[in-house]
């Protein structure tokens, strides 16, 4: 009976827990790029960081990050970034790279959006031909980026009818529904091109400058909170924002085609 | 249709290669389920014996919850832990949170009900024959709980697979308490759900076939260990 009692505790406090551990949440965008399989090893090798990823909606990233449950965060939200950083949660904000946003729609175009001038373009085509869309609706950064666009075009997705389709999903829940009901989405270029159930959906609008998706790092502030690993969280920012991540980031491809570009600067 | 002839043949190929990342999953996925059961079955096993043999007022009250929480929604439970466990709640200090220990917490909770609940209906009837005998030798409570669970040992059984059938298929609340951490607190179910939504339903569905084989084969291994089925027994 003891031994048994004894294998129940091993089992239950058998937590890999390392000193060189430290906690990230970053955006399921960035995650399903696939960059992360490529960065983390390499932080480890030179840092000897082992980066636990928890892949959330910027939203819950935040949210994460302000209850001091993760050491930091790597979001594309300017403005819930700055915020964050106002209210004590965040020591400071560091740009690392962005990529773009790109909209996508069934290869047979019906509401027409290929050959729009700009992105509230597009959209205002979309909504004036009331072509299926999905939204993410989850208060991501993919979905402010979606909101800031159509607050430019002049209409309110609020009083939308049933063509918008506010799925609240995550990017890859809300591309497999898109590809289910052949509707036009707003995506990141990464999550699209990692994506393996594209069915009849194409890729009709992107390199419009509105579309830039700038992702940045936070520290969660250890004035705050003062368990968070703060030492590591800078260490991973010096690597991040180093001559080694650079060439990493800009060197990662799908199908042929770079997805980030890193534009940290240094202090 | 093909995606799951592909998810089948996926299935068995990393089955065959053993695939590290896979045998790490599972080897989670098993551990973390099988301590919520044993954790649960301790506490829920003795409570619904105690439910059997003794009359008190708030009786018919603990039952009627009991069967309820048995419908408790997983994702409600991981919230619940999660906001108890975070940094920023009341037990933040221990640091639990997005560790297997929490995803056990949340297991136990919403298995719990389920085995008491079964665990009380099939120790009732039991009761109802054992009843006069028990009291007739002048048994102490204790003795009767003892003599119980021992005797409906294989109906408890039944209830604690039960449990293991739904903690092991669970996946509301460990996403949100365990948070799907690669190498860390990633299990079968929370990689089925991060698969469907990178769009890979061939790898998503081979790893929900590795996690229905591994369902069955606790269930036959029970059984046969405990020879439910050998002639001369009941």
């Amino acid at each position: 009976m003891r031994i048994l009692l004894g294998a129940l505790f091993t089992l239950l406090f058998m937590v890999n827990a390392w000193a060189q551990d430290m906690k990230l949440a970053v955006t399921t965008s960035f995650h399903n790029s696939g960059l992360a399989d490529i960065l983390l090893p390499a932080i480890e090798a030179d840092t000897g960081i082992r980066v636990q990823l928890l892949v959330v909606g910027t939203g819950q990233a935040i949210r994460l990050g302000q209850a001091g449950d993760v050491d930091a965060i790597l979001v594309h939200s300017r403005t819930a970034e700055n915020a964050f950083v106002e209210d004590g949660s965040g020591t400071h904000r560091r740009e690392i790279m962005y990529n773009d946003f790109v909209l996508l729609g069934p290869q047979s175009d019906p509401a027409g959006i290929a050959n729009s001038q700009s992105a509230v373009c597009a959209f205002q085509v979309i909504a004036g031909k009331k072509a299926t869309f999905v939204s993410r609706g989850d208060e991501s950064g993919t979905h402010k980026k979606e909101l800031n666009i159509w607050a430019l075009t002049g209409y309110n997705p609020a009083d939308f009818e049933s063509w918008y389709r506010a799925v609240g999903a995550g990017m890859g829940g809300a591309l497999n529904i898109a590809s289910a009901m052949n509707a036009y989405i707003l995506s990141d270029r990464a999550s699209w091109l990692n994506f393996k159930n594209k069915g009849e959906l194409a890729l009709l609008f992107s390199g419009d400058q509105m579309l830039f998706n700038q992702y940045s790092y936070l520290p969660v502030s250890p004035d705050k909170h003062s368990h968070v690993n703060h030492n590591l969280a800078v260490q991973l920012e010096e690597w991040l924002v180093s001559d080694r991540a650079k060439q990493l980031i800009n060197d990662y491809q799908i199908e042929g085609e770079a997805l980030f570009v890193f534009n940290a600067v240094p202090e | 249709m093909t995606d799951i002839w592909e998810g089948l043949l996926h299935a068995f190929r990393m089955l065959l290669a053993l695939d590290p990342d896979l045998v790490e999953i599972t080897f989670l996925s098993f551990r973390v389920t099988l301590t919520a059961v044993v954790i649960a079955s301790v506490i829920a096993l003795p409570l619904a014996a105690l439910l059997v043999v003794r009359r008190f007022r708030a009786r018919r009250a603990v039952i009627a919850i009991l069967n309820a929480l048995m419908g408790l929604p997983p994702v409600v439970v991981g919230l619940i832990v999660y906001i108890l466990l975070s940094r920023s709640g009341p037990f933040g200090v221990m640091g639990l949170l997005f560790t297997p220990t929490a995803m056990i917490i949340a297991q136990v909770i919403i298995i719990l009900p389920l085995i008491a609940s079964i665990a009380h209906q099939s120790l009732r009837e039991l009761w109802s024959d054992y009843h006069d005998l028990l009291i007739s030798l002048n048994t102490t409570q204790r003795q009767r709980i003892v003599t119980l669970i021992w005797d409906g040992r294989r109906a408890l059984l039944t209830a604690a697979l039960a449990g293991f059938g739904r903690a092991i298929g669970e996946v509301g609340a460990i996403m949100i308490v365990g948070g799907n951490i690669d190498h860390a607190t990633r299990v079968l179910t929370t990689a089925i759900a991060l698969e469907t939504g990178k769009g890979d339903f061939a790898l998503a569905l081979a790893l929900g076939f590795v996690l229905i084989a591994l369902a069955i084969m606790v269930n036959i291994a029970i059984h046969w260990l405990t020879r439910t089925e050998t002639e001369g027994r009941w």
